[in-house]
């Protein structure tokens, strides 16, 4: 029971009733889709990248409360950020819903994006939290492909 | 051979006797919670029985078949063309010969789209399938277009999952060779009125391949009633071992098609300018085979056999009604697939909840259920969603276990209110 108040703690349920930044941001000229094959989430992430910097974020599609919220709460969270800090944030988001069980992550630089660090303990959900992130780390990149994250 | 295990047909279906069968069944997960285990549609737990089988042959008389004089591969070929008999029996095919082993249903498909193809269709042919199909009875087809220049075609269905009959006799024409179509929809649970369905391909001269891979533990099922020329099993959903699968095939089919894979025990005769094939089924089944799980399979259909299938059916129907009545009192559940016909299979939505987030919420009380497409991608596009809820049926469930369900829902609501 706790476990599961952990992986579905209010913030995330806010986040999947009323996405943030659910739309096509004015200007974007970066997108890139994501898809999880296995249960049908399918994301696509828009930037407006100006220079080196994350002018504003946006997101498109459907899936299920975790890949929602993890939407959200990223686009919220990069905005106004470099691509190399953005990046960064992917590698310690990353870190953080991949850490074995008795690694404790570093929650501190994640700010309001530690409360997926509960997914740890829903193997079967990282897909579902990261599915958004590695869509932007493909923009960051400009693989000019789609990713999926099986 | 005498079946293994025989019981009272008369008794009464006791179906916590039958869950002593089945050593699984006792073991908790998620902290101690009981194991509800509603993903039956997926793949099936295994009985004593089949356990038993199986460590019996490795322990007691392991050895490759059709190959060697000695006492071990005398008594490893017997068995295992003990369990070709077997599998006759319980589709009740004209001839053991009818009987080819696979890994597993989609490998007999693939066996049938490949050989068959071969042997029957062209640029310009046609081929139907339905559109509730599993991606395995899709795929293979698709691929023997791509491969001959055919056209793949689409029986539609109905907002309550149903074959649309009507459109069947229409979409038959002088070029269609073959009609894919499955028994019961994994994702939906309709079962179709294959007999029907073959009469009428038949009076087109169209042949029919049935995927049993989920009637076939469902309900008694009888190839030579059915009619069909291609009917197509896989032992890990009928309570036996992964990795087995059978194809029963007409066998003037068989005798016309040619060989699937080349290699070892498929061959009469082989020298560098000429190789000669061996007799139906071993023409079939090239390489040693897995005999292992056909020593299990055969322990699966006669434990299914001696319980009775009619037996396992009215149990699991009166099962699916009731977890039919418990799913519709959940606020803002609503079923996908509602055919009249409809066996084992409950498939649904929740308003507002995306039906991976239910799967993990109802699995922290122990109730297995299966969320995502299913491996039927169009029947979702057809529904116009995502993906579903599904819990499915077997002999061993209880009517406690869909209450189980029914309260994991409530708890799934609590979190998403
Ligand atoms: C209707 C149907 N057909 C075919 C299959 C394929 O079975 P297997 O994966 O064992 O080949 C399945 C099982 O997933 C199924 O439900």
């Amino acid at each position: 029971m706790s476990e599961l108040s952990e992986l579905y703690q209010e913030v995330i349920l806010d986040h999947n009733k009323r996405p943030r930044n659910f739309h096509v941001p004015d200007g974007a000229n970066r997108h890139v889709e994501g898809f999880n094959p296995l249960c049908g989430d399918h994301f696509t992430i828009y930037l407006r990248v100006e220079g080196d910097l994350i002018r504003d974020a946006g997101f498109q599609g459907a899936g299920c409360a975790i890949s929602k919220a993890s939407a959200s709460l990223m686009t919220d969270s990069i905005k106004g950020r470099t691509l190399a800090e953005a990046d960064r944030l992917f590698a310690q988001f990353h870190g953080m819903v991949t850490a074995p069980g008795d690694e404790v992550p570093d929650l501190d630089a994640l700010g309001k994006l530690a409360v997926f660090a509960g997914v740890r303990e829903f193997p079967m959900r990282v897909k579902c939290a990261s599915l958004a992130w590695h869509a932007l780390h493909a923009a960051i990149q400009q693989t000019g492909e789609s990713v999926t994250t099986e | 051979m005498k079946p293994a295990f025989e019981l009272d047909r008369q008794a009464a279906f006791d179906v916590q006797r039958v869950r002593e069968d089945f050593p699984i069944l006792s073991r908790t997960v998620r902290g101690g919670r009981p194991l509800v285990y509603l993903d039956n549609a997926a793949t099936t737990q295994k009985p004593r029985q089949v356990l038993d089988a199986l460590a019996g042959y490795y322990t007691g008389y392991n050895a490759n078949v059709h190959r060697g004089v000695h006492q071990l591969s005398e008594e490893a070929t017997a068995a295992y063309e003990a369990g070709r008999l077997a599998v006759s029996r319980f589709l009740n095919t004209r001839d053991p010969r009818e009987i080819v082993f696979t890994r597993n249903a989609t490998e007999a498909v693939n066996l049938v789209a490949d050989s068959f193809g071969r042997l029957k269709v062209r640029a310009g042919d046609e081929i139907l399938v339905s559109a509730m199909e599993h991606h395995s009875n899709i795929v293979p087809w698709q691929m023997l277009c791509e491969r001959t220049g055919a056209r793949l075609r689409v029986l539609p269905i109905t907002d309550r999952g149903e074959l649309v009959l009507d459109e069947l006799a229409g979409l038959l024409t002088d070029r269609t060779r073959l009609l894919a179509v499955t028994h019961l929809s994994n994702a939906l649970g309709t079962v179709n009125p294959v007999h029907e369905i073959v009469e009428v391909a038949h009076a087109h001269g169209v042949a029919v391949l049935v995927d049993g891979a989920q009637a076939a533990y469902h309900m008694p099922v009888d190839v030579q009633a059915i009619g069909c020329d291609f009917y197509v099993i896989t032992g890990h959903k009928l309570y036996g071992p992964t990795g087995i699968g059978a194809l029963y095939g007409r066998l003037d089919w068989l005798e016309a098609m040619p060989p699937y894979q080349g290699g070892g025990d498929m061959i009469a005769s082989v020298t560098f300018e000429k190789t000669t094939y061996n007799a139906v089924p071993a023409k079939f089944e090239a390489g040693t085979p897995h005999i292992a799980g056909v020593v299990g399979l055969r322990a699966a259909v006669e434990y299914l056999t001696a319980l009775g299938m009619e037996r396992i059916a009215a149990h699991e129907h009166e099962l699916l009604a009731y977890g039919t009545e418990v799913l519709q009192a959940v606020p803002g559940l609503r079923l996908i697939g509602t055919a009249r016909q409809k066996a084992s299979i409950l498939s649904f939505v929740l308003d507002g909840v995306h039906p991976h987030d239910i799967g993990t919420i109802v699995d922290q009380e122990g109730v297995a259920i299966r969320t995502g497409h299913h491996c039927a991608q169009p029947v979702m596009q057809r529904f116009g969603i995502p993906a579903t809820a599904r819990a499915s049926l077997a002999l061993y469930n209880t009517r406690e276990e869909l209450d189980a369900l029914a309260r994991a829902l409530a708890r799934v609501r609590e979190v998403f209110s």
